[in-house]
């Protein structure tokens, strides 16, 4: 099973929780791995010369090379990932909701240093130039498309919503933070699915 | 106020839960909340990474938009604030 991770400041905060569903897959029996997207992480590329095409390439790639039979997204992973692969999207969301929170903290972060920043403004910078938000560098080219993106309406894979779940979304909090309930929640659902498969 | 507008008390409901979601606050904690209960600068969890976080989850759950000029001391100071606030912005929406 290939597994797309998390956007951005939202990998972070997952990453724990992203790494505790797997392991209770290969518990259950499901091979999975996890790729950096280009320009994150150990990826060699840079990240400002990215784009959402070249990352849902990659993730096709990455599915052929794998051999995956299913995907697994985790939030706006699920902008990347084939649509016609059978699988799951837990969480879901638009690149828009994942910019406006970097651009609004980068706003009040500006405004606790006393520069005034708007949102409005720094949206502009973005589309023209590219912008810096939260400590990553995204073109102009990836910052349009994910002003734009939003989950497929038509997929093969299923929604995991986090109301299935026990507490709220880890991606809100101010540190990474971890469940054990809420991996075991996404775990079971996917490992439930597959044995009545 | 047409019908179909949330009533005060599920917006109240709807608040209480972005911050015990937000912030990681035990429910309980936020349930003993009332309108002076401080929030910025009182509570540890409340930084400015969290605020951004918070006023974001706030949009997309009661639906309203919240610009630039908006986010003062004011509306983050107290709970009591921050619903109000809240409750204005569901109306003019």
């Amino acid at each position: 099973m290939l597994v797309l991770p998390a956007f951005f400041d939202e990998a972070n905060k997952l990453r724990r929780l992203t790494v505790e569903v797997m392991r209770r897959l290969a518990d259950a029996g499901i091979a999975t791995v996890l790729p950096d997207l280009p320009g994150c992480n150990e990826s060699r590329q840079p990240l400002q010369a990215q784009t959402l095409d070249h990352w849902r390439q990659a993730a096709r790639a990455a599915a052929d090379h794998f051999e995956a039979s299913h995907v697994l997204t985790v939030r706006a992973g699920a902008l990347v990932a084939p649509p016609e692969m059978a699988g799951w999207n837990y969480a879901p969301v638009g690149g828009r909701q994942v910019l406006r929170s970097m651009l609004r903290a980068r706003t009040i972060a500006a405004r606790e240093a006393g520069i005034e920043e708007t949102i409005g403004t720094l949206e502009e910078q973005g589309r023209s130039e590219g912008i810096e938000l939260a400590g990553w560098t995204l073109g102009a080219a990836m910052f349009r498309a994910l002003e734009e993106a939003a989950p497929a309406a038509e997929t093969a894979q299923a929604k995991i919503a986090q109301d299935a779940l026990e507490g709220g979304g880890l991606w809100l909090r101010a540190e990474p933070g971890e469940s054990a309930a809420q991996a075991d929640g996404i775990a079971a659902a996917v490992a439930g699915a597959l044995g009545a498969a | 106020m047409s019908s179909l507008a949330p009533s005060r008390s599920e917006i109240d409901t709807k608040l209480r839960a972005i911050l015990c979601d937000v912030l990681g606050l035990d429910a309980t904690q936020v349930e003993s909340f009332d309108a002076d209960t401080g929030l910025f600068g009182h509570l540890p969890e409340l930084d400015s990474m969290a605020v951004a976080g918070l006023l974001t989850e706030i949009e997309d759950r009661l639906g309203i938009i919240i610009e630039d000029d908006e986010v003062d001391g004011e509306m983050l100071e107290t709970y009591g604030g921050l619903l109000a606030f809240a409750e204005a912005k569901v109306v003019e929406s």
